[in-house]
């Protein structure tokens, strides 16, 4: 893959993406569905990114109890949902992570 | 532009400087916040086979990241360039809507102001951005301390990226001490706390069941069904619902 076209066009994708907005600030007006659907995209977008990465190992299904970043995504889950705090769940979820990869064998 | 001399006299607005480093003091636990993803993106890239200046580049081009790691992670998956396009645009999506959210206190600044402004409106500044003028309002001067949160994110992204790149150098066993998981621990952390009504918890339900199933599709395409899927999912439960009460809008995802 040529690495420069790759950053070049994320570089472009992510000014099409910020700038048009403030860039016709005076005549611009989002339809309210669009606005709705976009207030759901971190939710989406996030979990379909952390589901299959704990999930599966090694391009295999992995739902077991002896897959410890399962096991640790799960505990992190219920930390994040219960503190709201993002770097008390990081650092738990962290340490989670590291003591079950420990204690589990591989 | 404002300038100091007419700001100051009726209305006792900060001035620039107060307004930047105010900016920067408010900033502060966001930048210290992204350190360890700075310098977990230059250790990631540089063991994906990216060089060192492709990968400052990409911190200093792309600046978001976001799609900076979910490009690394496709590069090592072998996917094509229009996927990483692809994955770059949906996933920073969201920033239409922090544009669209903040756009009324921009409004009467110059192009000039206003294309940076855009260009640098990350997650983080977003969140102190729309805190500050939900708590504080505009001011001649506020677009300075927008501009200070702006500044700082970047040349601290730029700074532990570079201090990444340098350890993965130094340390070669880096990647054996689970730092990847700090990544799925953060996107966790950010999600729990928007799981406040039904469509979300539908929507993140959605995504993650579809993503899974999809999962052995080429070129990650499951990553965007599934998150077009729970998108869909929470739009359709999210409009029914509107009819009764309006559901809550989620906050933005940083702390």
């Amino acid at each position: 893959m040529n690495i420069v076209l790759m950053i070049l066009g994320m570089a472009l994708i992510n000014l099409a993406i910020r700038w048009p907005v403030y860039l016709f600030a005076n005549h611009f007006r989002f339809p309210p569905l669009i606005e709705r659907a976009l207030a759901f995209v971190p939710v989406a977008v996030l979990t379909a990114i952390v589901v299959p990465t704990v999930i599966y190992k090694d391009d295999q299904l992995a739902f077991t109890w002896h897959n410890p970043a399962l096991m640790a995504a799960l505990v992190t889950a219920v930390v994040g949902y219960v503190s709201k705090n993002l770097f008390a769940t990081i650092g738990i979820g962290m340490a989670t992570f590291l003591l079950l990869r420990w204690l589990l064998p591989v | 532009m404002g300038d100091a001399a007419g700001a100051n006299t009726a209305t006792r607005a900060a001035t620039r400087g107060q307004e930047f480093l105010r900016g920067l003091r408010d900033t502060l636990p966001f930048m210290m916040g992204s350190i360890p993803f700075g310098v977990i993106f230059g250790t990631l890239a540089t063991g994906a086979g990216l060089g060192f200046w492709a990968t400052q580049a990409m911190s200093l081009f792309v600046f978001s990241g976001s799609a900076q790691f979910i490009a690394i992670l496709l590069l090592g998956a072998g996917s094509g360039l229009w996927v990483v396009w692809f994955a770059t645009l949906v996933l920073n999506l969201r920033h239409l809507l922090y544009a669209a959210t903040l756009v009324d206190h921009v409004r009467h600044l110059s192009q000039a102001w206003r294309f940076p402004l855009a260009a640098f409106l990350t997650d983080e500044t977003f969140a102190v951005m729309e805190r500050r003028y939900r708590t504080q309002g505009g001011g001649p001067n506020a677009h300075w301390y927008y501009a200070a949160s702006c500044c700082g994110m970047y040349l601290n992204w730029q700074f532990w990226t570079l201090i990444g790149i340098t350890a993965a150098h130094q340390f070669q066993e880096i990647q054996k001490w689970g730092l990847e998981f700090a990544m799925v621990s953060t996107f966790i952390g950010i999600v729990m706390p928007l799981l406040v009504s039904l469509p979300y918890w539908a929507a993140a339900v959605t995504a993650g069941l579809v993503a899974a199933l999809a999962n052995p599709l080429p070129y990650k395409l499951g990553l965007m069904l599934g998150a077009l899927a729970g998108i869909s999912v929470g739009l359709a439960l999210d409009l029914r619902n509107r009819r009764r009460t309006p559901a809550p809008v989620a906050a933005d995802p940083w702390p």
